[in-house]
């Protein structure tokens, strides 16, 4: 019984689009994060401007990072759903 | 730093554990076979194996090392939070779904599918192993340092008693249990961070922490003729003056006890600020402000020295909301200490200093990681912070037991939703580790031995109830986090090594049998590490273990996952290059040095953190070997 999968899983005939459209998203996210880590190396003292509602950069830009992760998790989970839902019925 | 012990601390404790035992010994009795011990039978329903995510991730590292890192260095401990999180997105977008169609039971089941290598089972194995034993320190180390102010019971017994806790949950019923203990654990620790920030928030700032925060000495004085140093206060004798670095400090006796001071010169005058110290004295004794630790005078500190709202300095606030914390923090200022150690003839003296650093600079990152010219950046130092920056982000989505909760859930979608459910808890949390680790910074309850211990410590500031709930949380947090790992080393050692690798028959009775043997020796090795590295941040050391899986798992995953040409041997050999490439680092880097003893300037890497070497490392070696042993026909396939 090792032998087999921990659970069953039926054919997926999504799994290519999606892999497809996380790797969209992934490398979308990696850029936002390889510019916060740009600034961070090149010029820190950006960090430290001001910009809406006396909260300077680093705090927008490091709560941004957070928020974005979350809502395009959101985002993609409602694509794949549908795209699943389309596909394997 | 003395601790009162409290009652309603310990029963809250006791209840905690207890509960934490009885679901044990609960699911213990439905676990039979191997699919139930390592995967819960994969029947796990994704919102509470979200949760369960989130109450592995957010381990003893997060809750009390970044609050810790943020209390004591501001910004740069959030670059963790940030790090931490974008990590989960390498995990939902490129590895959650393939690897759950992929795997059985193990990260080495997942990627040995397709080659059925026995060099691939050998190498996933040991650097699950190893990955999870990295990871597994820093937990015990918190685990140790929380004991210290719950119970009143030495470091060290604090480790043992969590290695042996979790050793029997984890022996008695594996991946059910442990989903469990993670889910209550992962819900209530987000619930009471918020709770705690809440009370950050109503609290607001004030130059004055509380009734008894110890007012730091300013006295003045002057040399006369021979060189003596006179000060104004009379009841203070001049003894000596020792520099460190390009400062000095002055030892005064005050009522027959020492007392060191850092020596300012401003103008003609000389301005001397009160330190904390601790004096080891070579009998082995270790003195706090040059008196025993019952005395009470090891002080906690962290406090304000200006507060400006909307341009006006104020004495205090009054209840704000998050985003007036935020902009009055980035425009006030604040008195850290800042650690210097020196010699005194035998006597070893490690002091505390005051330093007023501005709310702006906190707020942005460069306290820790010097990044500006300003502040003496070096090429390393920005290599350093790179390198973290890329551990964090590429570390997640190779932790074996965050991979292993991929196969407890029934289906690819349920894998998807638990990893966002996940994502959206975690996060949450994340933002609130700012709030957290600021509030403990300025509300004077940092103990200055312990940055691991500054979160717990706010919550005590709020009152009793708060701190003995959220200790135990933090400590059910280290029980949860641990037990996941162990199970994830034990399936390495007996799944992946004993059974699939060495070919050992057993029955199914057997394999479960050796799952909780290896369990058992794993947590031994832990919890004698744990009491090893006493003293260090846990979120540095978790820093460290994302760099090793980064490096030794992660390239193996995606190549596997995308790259059609990928061989067995290629996998393997990244593997070990990453693996020793990263650890090498680590022992070569400043900050083992100077846990060696040495000094860490003598380190002959000057970069703490391996990843940008590493991972490259890894990869280059899998494409290399990968192109050297590609089989005749082109079998492989994309999955």
């Amino acid at each position: 019984m090792l032998h087999e999968p921990a659970a069953n899983l039926g054919a997926d005939h999504a799994s290519e689009k999606k892999s497809r459209l996380g790797i969209v998203l992934f490398i979308f996210y990696f850029v936002i994060y390889g510019g916060f880590v740009a600034i961070g190396l090149t010029n820190p003292d950006l960090m430290g401007v001001k910009l809406i509602g006396g909260q300077n950069l680093a705090i927008i830009y490091g709560f941004g990072l957070i928020l974005l992760a979350i809502v395009m998790g959101f985002i993609y989970n409602l694509i794949c759903t549908r795209m699943e839902d389309k596909m394997n019925n | 730093m003395i601790y009162e012990v409290s009652i309603f601390a310990i029963i809250i404790f006791l209840i905690f554990v207890a509960l934490v035992l009885g679901l044990s010994f609960y699911f213990a009795r439905k676990t039979k076979s191997a699919a139930n011990y390592y995967a819960a039978g994969g029947n796990i329903h994704w919102g509470i194996n979200g949760i369960a995510f989130a109450g592995d991730y957010l381990s003893a590292a997060s809750f009390l090392g970044i609050c810790g890192m943020i209390a004591f260095s501001g910004y740069d401990g959030f670059l963790y939070s940030i790090g931490y999180l974008a990590g989960w997105v390498v995990a939902l977008f490129i590895v959650a779904e393939p690897l759950k169609r992929l795997g059985k039971y193990t990260f080495t089941d997942a990627l040995d599918a397709k080659f059925n290598s026995k060099a691939i089972k050998l190498a996933a194995s040991v650097s699950t192993l190893i990955v999870s034993i990295f990871y597994l320190i820093p937990q015990m180390v918190g685990a140790g340092d929380l004991v210290v102010p719950l119970l009143g019971l030495p470091h060290w017994l604090g480790v043992v008693i969590v290695g042996s806790i979790v050793i029997t949950i984890v022996a008695t019923a594996g991946m059910t249990s442990t989903t469990y203990v993670q889910f209550i654990k992962g819900g209530l620790l987000v619930v009471f961070s918020a709770i705690l920030t809440l009370f950050i928030l109503k609290n607001g700032f004030n130059l004055k922490p509380h009734e008894n925060y110890h007012s730091f000495l300013t006295l003045t004085g002057s040399f006369d003729k021979d060189s003596n140093l006179i000060v104004s206060d009379n009841s203070y004798t001049y003894r000596v003056m020792r520099k460190a670095d390009n400062m000095t400090f002055v030892k005064m006796e005050h009522k027959g006890i020492a007392q060191w001071f850092k020596l300012n010169a401003a103008d003609s005058v000389l301005v001397l600020e009160e330190v904390l110290f601790t004096t080891d004295q070579k009998d082995g004794v270790k003195l706090y402000n040059g008196e025993p630790k019952s005395a009470g005078r090891f002080f906690q500190v962290g406090h304000l020295s200006k507060i400006i709202v909307d341009g006006k300095e104020v004495e205090k606030t009054g209840p704000v909301g998050p985003f007036k914390f935020l902009k009055t923090m980035g425009s006030s200022q604040v008195i850290r200490f800042t650690k210097k150690a020196f010699a005194d003839g035998d006597e070893k003296i490690t002091v505390w200093f005051q330093k007023k650093t501005e709310g702006e600079d906190i707020m942005k990152p460069g306290l820790l990681y010097k990044l500006s010219k300003k502040s003496g950046a070096t090429q390393w130092n920005k290599l350093n912070f790179l390198s973290l920056m890329l551990a964090l982000f590429f570390g997640t989505s190779a932790l074996p037991h965050i991979l292993i909760r991929y196969y407890t859930v029934p289906s690819q979608r349920a894998a998807r939703k638990s990893t966002i459910v996940a994502i959206a808890a975690i996060g949450f949390f994340y933002i609130l580790t700012l709030y957290m680790g600021l509030g403990a910074m300025i509300n004077g309850v940092l103990d200055m031995e312990s940055s691991n211990m500054s979160g717990p410590l706010l919550a005590k500031y709020f009152g009793i109830g708060i701190f003995s709930i959220i200790s135990a949380i933090a400590f059910a947090t280290v029980l949860g986090t641990v037990s996941g790992l162990i199970v994830a080393s034990s399936g390495a050692i007996a799944h992946d090594f004993i059974d699939k690798y060495l070919k050992v028959e057993m029955t199914e009775k057997g394999k479960v049998a050796a799952g909780k043997y290896a369990a058992l020796g794993v947590g031994l090795f832990a919890i004698i590490l744990g009491i090893l590295f006493k003293g260090m941040n846990v979120s540095f050391l978790v820093g460290l273990a994302f760099a090793v899986a980064a490096s030794a798992n992660l390239p193996a995953i995606l190549f596997l996952l995308f790259w059609k040409k990928t061989t067995a041997k290629g996998i393997a050999w990244s593997i070990v290059v990453g693996i020793v490439s990263s650890i090498g680092i680590i022992l070569f880097s400043p900050t083992m040095y100077e846990k060696y003893g040495l000094l860490p300037a003598s380190a002959p890497i000057p970069l703490d953190n391996p990843g940008i070497i590493s991972i490259p490392l890894s990869v280059i070696t899998l494409i290399i070997v990968s192109l050297l042993t590609q089989p005749k026909q082109q079998t492989n396939q994309a999955i």
